[in-house]
Order: C-alpha cells, then structure tokens, then sequence
C-alpha cells in the first residue's frame, strides 16, 4: 500500500518528443517489459501447434524427414563426403542451428506485419516481437536436439555400427556456439523486420532468400570443400561458422576452426549491432508506415 | 492535487500523404519514382523530411499546448480529421511527434483498443496474461487482479475456452475488463461508447468515474455530447490540427456546437482531404436539407428530408453511382442508397461526363426513429473501381416530435419508424 501511494505521489515522467539522428538504443526499455517478450514467446509456441492433429510432433517429424531426404540425395545419390561420420548425424548436427536460423528468420521477419494491430494501437518497445519470435524457435531447436541425441544413440548402441560418439572437451563450448547462432539469426531478424515494414517485398524474398542461404552454407557438404583461398570470404556467412561451430562441438573430427569462428562471430557482431540501429532508427516511423 | 499530470507544448504531427496508415510500398514503387525519392525513403530512417514539399504532408496537429492536472477529466472535441486520434497517438507513444514535446506523468492506459493482442486461438485464461503484458502490466499484478478481471468479463465458463469460440459481447467484456484494470494514471478512451452494447457501454462509463474519482487523469473523446458534459469538467476543442478553444465542459460544447465544427449538416471537403487515387472523382460536399430546404443536423422524423452530394468530375467515368449509406451512431448499416438504384436511369446514363454535379435524393417522412445517425458517401463503378469512399462524413440526429406512438414517453427500439396503418378488427 505504501509502495502504492509513492508511485502515486512520484510517478514516472517520460517525455515524449521528436528524436533526431541516431536514437540511443535504449534497451533499458525492453528489460522493463522483458515479461512482455517472455509472454510473446510462449504464446508464439502455444499458438503454432494449436488446431494441429501431430501437434508439437511437428517439431520431431520435419527434421527427421529433413535428414531422411537429404541423406539419401546427397549421400547415397551425389555421394558427397561426409568427413567420416555417417551422413544423417553429419548432416543433422548442422541442420540443427540451420532451423533454429530459418525458422526465426522466417517468423521473425513478418512478425512485425503480422502483429500490425498491436503496433498501430499501443506502445511497447517494438524490438519484443522480432525477439521473441526468435526465442520461440529455441523450443522447435531443444525437441530438435533430443532427436540428434537419440540419433546418435542409435548409431552408436546398434549392433555392427561402426561409430561410436567422440566425447571431446569442445562439447562444453556448445552454450557459446548456441549462443553465436543467436545472434547471427537476431541480427538477420531484426534488418529483415523492419525493412518488411516498409518495403514489403521482404515477404516475397524470404522464401527464395531462405533456399539460397541454405545451398551457400556447409549443410549437405563439408566446408572443406571449399578452397582455402575462397575460406576467408565463404565466413563471411556468419552461418558457415556457426555451422562449423557445431560440428566442431557436437562430432569432434576436426580442430576447432577458429578462422572460420572469429570471421563469423564478426560479421554476426556486426549485423546484430547495425540491425538494432537500423531497427531502432526505423521503429519511430512504423505505427505510421505499417 | 495541484500537480500535473500532462503538459504539451507545440506539440506537431507532420503525415506524409500517401504514406498514411493503410498504405505501404515496394521498392518497385521506390525505384520508380526516381532517385530522388527513393533517396528520400532509404534516409527516411536517418532524417525527418522537414524538406519535403508543402502539398505532399500535411499536418495532423499543429502548435498544440496545454496541460492537465491530475485527477481531472478532460474532455477532448473535435470533427473528424481534427486531430483527436493522432494527440492521443502521441499520448499513448504509438506515433512520435514531429515537433513540440509532451511531458507524461505515470503509465497511460487507454480504453481506446480493448482487446488488441487478443490471440484468437488462445483462451480467454492465456489472452488475459497476454493482454495484460501488452498493456504493461507485471505478471504478479495480473496474478492478483486475475480473479477481479475475470469477475468484471462475466465470463467465468468459458475461462479455458478459445477466444475464437466466443461471442462478440463476451470478447468485448473481457477486453474491457483486462484494460480496466490496468490502473494507469492516465486513461485514455476514445468512443467507447460507439461499441458494445447499452449494458456494456454503462460499465464503461461507470469504470471511467471510478477511475476519476480515484484521482487519476482520464482524457475522453467523444463525438457524443451528452456524454462529454456528463463526464468531463473541462474540455478542448481541436479543429484542423489546432486547439482553437479550451473551457469548462459547457461552454466547450457550445463553443463547438455553435461554431459548425460539428459539421452542422454539411460536411465540405478540401482538395487535400481528398485521397489522390479518388480522380477523377472529387468530392466537394455533403449536405442534408430539411424540409424547408435550409442545411440541418437535426431533421424531424415526421417530416421528408434531402440528402444533396456535389461532385466534380475531371474526366467521363463509365457506370459512376453515387451514394450513401445511413448507419446508426454504433455502425449497424440502417439503408443504402446510389442515385441510378433506377435500372432504366442506369441504362440509358452510361458514361457521365466531366463536369460539376449534384446528386440529391429525398428520404421519406416517417423513415428514421430518434437517434443519431452517421451519413457515408460512395463514389463507384460497380465491379471496376471505387473512387471515394467515406465511412464517416456526416453525422445527425433525428427528432421524433409527433411521431407515431410518440404519446407514449418511452424509446422505440430500432433505427425505422415508420408509420404503419393499422387495422383492429373485432372476429
């Protein structure tokens, strides 16, 4: 009650006025409503599989049939090399952070259009939706994982297989590579959402965006068939080093690709910090423009 | 009691045309339009386009200053397109303004968008956090108010049930009852009393003295009169973006009554009102004539009435109609009419030249109940474009003086009156 007559006596004051340049990020703001991003995401992961037969077995089935077709495309037809790991768990371990990006560069990218009535009628810091559509892929990405470990599992309990998981100390970097595909997919996020705002055209490259990114990242192949000289430049798609990164982490067969991982980290950095100007800049205009 | 709780001062908002609400752009349209546009667009980020020319913006508000105490009810007037909506914009934080600055004291909570972030599919349990988070509310404070908002909705039952699956009352009354609890400092509300029904539209008037009284500052806009002296002491008028006058609620009204801002029977269009994408169609006047033929807001229900719209056309347009649509102040469709309804008119019309027109029609004596009613103009080929188009031109009230059944001192339900001929045979 005390508490209750201070706010009384001493409420907040805000000034509302035109802000010029750049706007200060102010992500003091999306602290004070990080329930509000919290709520977002949950009700984004109620909301997808509601009305659904298979409900959030949706998440298990897509990537199984996923690793299903491609290995049989691209291992038993194109015979590419898989780096002498059985192919599904080759090809899984990088498909689990592709989902996580796709998905929420998918969701994230329309979220702002699609949740135009909130935005046209009342205030909350903006940046909650386009993050929380990421963090709702991070539950499709934990089901995704229990598969790759029952995955590997099989192959390694099943008579007569002939691998067997390595245990490797680069497994606990895991939460930082985790950690990295984040902000890769935030940064993508947060450009692609506000220029939807605007320029709706976005809805129409996302698909065909999505198809490409997929063909230039190691998903299907090694990175090592890439040529050494063409490494430096091939990084610059923060997702070849996150890619790397979990193969490093997750099948221990080669050295950490720190070249590959500082390169990436780099350009994720940089797209994170310039997609929250951008979108920071952008968002004054958006209950106007949407 | 004395401190306050909103001051503006300046306070501007400049909308490019063609940008407004409801329209977006593809880079197509950007690299069309010249480097120089879409030069501007791309900055449009980085610099507000105070350059631009005069005839593409306009300004939604203007030079706006005043300041609210708190603990006051503050009654906000004006035509459509006064610039009502888009102060409140800038109060609530959705738009930012172009010039002036705003000062807030406490959370602004608003009655003007019950239900927004209302997921269909969730039920009225989870859309309650939902909303509640939306509006600002903490989760522990919606732990606490959880069975008080629930109590208010009248919609125990159905707590688990998607709000897909309800009713439109009961949608509205949880809604409502989420923002009403909210208990921000300022309340905004903006004609509530325009949805709902007569029940639902008591309980929002009561929640807002409530409010009031609790010494909280509420502003309230409202194009129902008898509802602003009700409830505000204080009121102010805005017309064309401009605060043109500030006084106690009653001399407000009068004030604005008076000074035809409310449209008085006419609703006149300047050439920037008009929506580019109208030509050649162009709008220039709606206007209601009572049976002595002079322009009225208030028409007697015993009586004919004319309905006159002035239009000019730049160029021919084939199979153009012209017409309006007669609703009730809560937006039921009461009739709609086009002036070539007639289909041998319609045949032999065709194309309808360039020039100044006048489309008029005469409703009927003994048509419409008392009450007050919303004119809306189309402009349109049938099944090829429509050129104009106003939802909410107009709006009148009808007197039943000396209508049928009027010895009776009680209200008529419905929008029709009309007087029937009845026959009481004995068998």
């Amino acid at each position: 009650m005390s508490a209750n007559q201070q706010s009384k006596a001493q409420p907040e004051v805000t000034y509302l006025r035109p802000t010029h340049g750049l706007a200060a990020l102010n992500l003091r703001d999306l602290w004070v409503y990080h329930e509000l991003v919290y709520f977002l995401t949950w009700r984004d992961i109620l909301v997808r599989y509601k009305q659904t037969v298979l409900g959030a077995a949706w998440a298990v089935i897509q990537p199984v049939v996923q690793v299903l077709v491609f290995t049989f495309i691209f291992s038993n037809a194109a015979g590419l090399s898989s780096e002498g790991v059985p192919y599904p768990i080759f090809n899984f371990s990088a498909l689990l952070p592709w989902g996580l990006f796709s998905k929420a560069m998918n969701d994230a990218g329309r979220s702002l259009v699609t949740n135009r009535n909130m935005i046209t009628k009342i205030y909350f810091p903006r940046l909650t939706i386009p993050v929380s559509s990421v963090l709702a892929g991070l539950v499709d990405f934990g089901i995704a994982f229990f598969v790759y470990v029952l995955l590997i599992l099989y192959y390694t309990l099943s008579p007569g297989s002939t691998y067997s998981f390595k245990f490797t100390p680069a497994l606990f970097a895991l939460p930082l590579v985790i950690f990295l595909a984040l902000i890769a997919t935030l940064g993508v996020s947060l450009w692609l959402s506000a220029m939807n705002v605007i320029y709706r055209d976005v809805g129409h490259i996302l698909p065909f965006l999505t198809q490409v990114w997929f063909f230039v990242t190691p998903i299907v192949y090694s990175a090592s068939v890439v040529s050494q000289k063409w490494q430096i430049a091939y990084a610059l798609n923060p997702l070849t080093g996150v890619v790397e990164g979990f193969r490093w982490c997750l099948l221990g067969i080669h050295s950490l690709p720190w070249q590959l991982l500082v390169i990436s980290s780099l350009v994720a950095v940089i797209l994170l910090v310039s997609g929250l100007v951008y979108f920071r800049n952008m968002e004054r205009s958006f209950s106007d423009e949407i | 009691m004395n401190d306050i709780a909103i001051r503006v001062e300046s306070l501007g908002k400049l909308y490019r045309l063609g940008t407004a609400p409801e329209r977006y752009k593809t880079l197509r349209d950007t690299i069309v339009n010249g480097v120089n546009t879409s030069i501007r667009n791309l900055r449009r980020g980085f610099a507000v386009s105070a350059a631009s020319p005069e005839n593409s913006t306009i300004w939604a508000l203007r030079e706006v200053s005043f300041e609210v105490t708190q603990g006051k009810v503050m009654g906000i007037v004006g035509r459509n397109g006064a610039g009502k909506s888009t102060l409140l914009k800038i109060l609530s934080r959705v738009t930012e303004p172009t010039e002036g600055v705003a000062e807030i004291h406490g959370r602004v909570g608003s009655l003007l968008e019950v239900g927004t972030g209302f997921h269909p599919e969730l039920t009225g349990r989870e859309n309650i956090y939902l909303n509640g988070a939306i509006l600002g509310m903490k989760r522990i404070e919606i732990d606490r108010k959880f069975d008080e908002i629930v109590d208010f909705s009248e919609v125990e039952q159905f707590i688990d049930t998607p709000v897909k699956r309800y009713s439109s009352g009961m949608y509205l009354r949880l809604a409502f009852a989420v923002a009403a609890h909210l208990e921000p400092e300022i309340l905004v509300v903006d004609e509530v009393l325009a949805v709902g029904d007569a029940e639902f539209q008591r309980k929002c008037l009561g929640k807002m003295s409530d409010v009031a009284q609790t010494g909280r500052t509420v502003l309230f806009v409202s194009h129902n009169m008898s509802a602003v002296l009700r409830l505000t002491e204080e009121t102010i008028v805005l017309d064309k973006g401009h605060l043109v006058y500030r006084a106690p609620t009653q001399q407000a009204v009068d004030y604005y009554m008076a000074s035809g801002f409310s449209a008085a029977g006419e609703r006149i269009w300047s050439s920037t009102e008009v929506p580019t994408d109208a030509a050649p169609f162009y709008p220039m006047a709606l206007r209601l004539k009572n049976n002595q033929g002079r322009v009225a807001d208030t028409l007697h229900s015993t009586e004919p009435f004319s309905i006159e719209i002035e239009y000019r056309l730049e160029r021919p347009i084939t199979g153009l109609r012209v017409g309006i649509y007669l609703l009730t102040m809560r937006g039921e469709y009461v009739f709609t009419s086009f002036d070539l309804d007639n289909p041998d008119q319609f045949e032999k019309t065709g194309v309808r030249q360039a020039g100044h027109y006048v489309s008029r029609c005469v409703v009927p004596a003994n048509t419409l109940n008392e009450g007050h009613y919303i004119l809306a103009v189309n402009a349109s080929s049938f099944r090829i474009k429509r050129y104009f188009w106003d939802d909410h031109c107009l709006a009148f009230s009808v007197d039943a003086t000396g209508a049928p059944g009027k010895h009776w001192p009680e209200p008529r339900l419905g929008a029709v009156r009309p007087a029937l001929e009845w026959v009481i045979e004995r068998i």
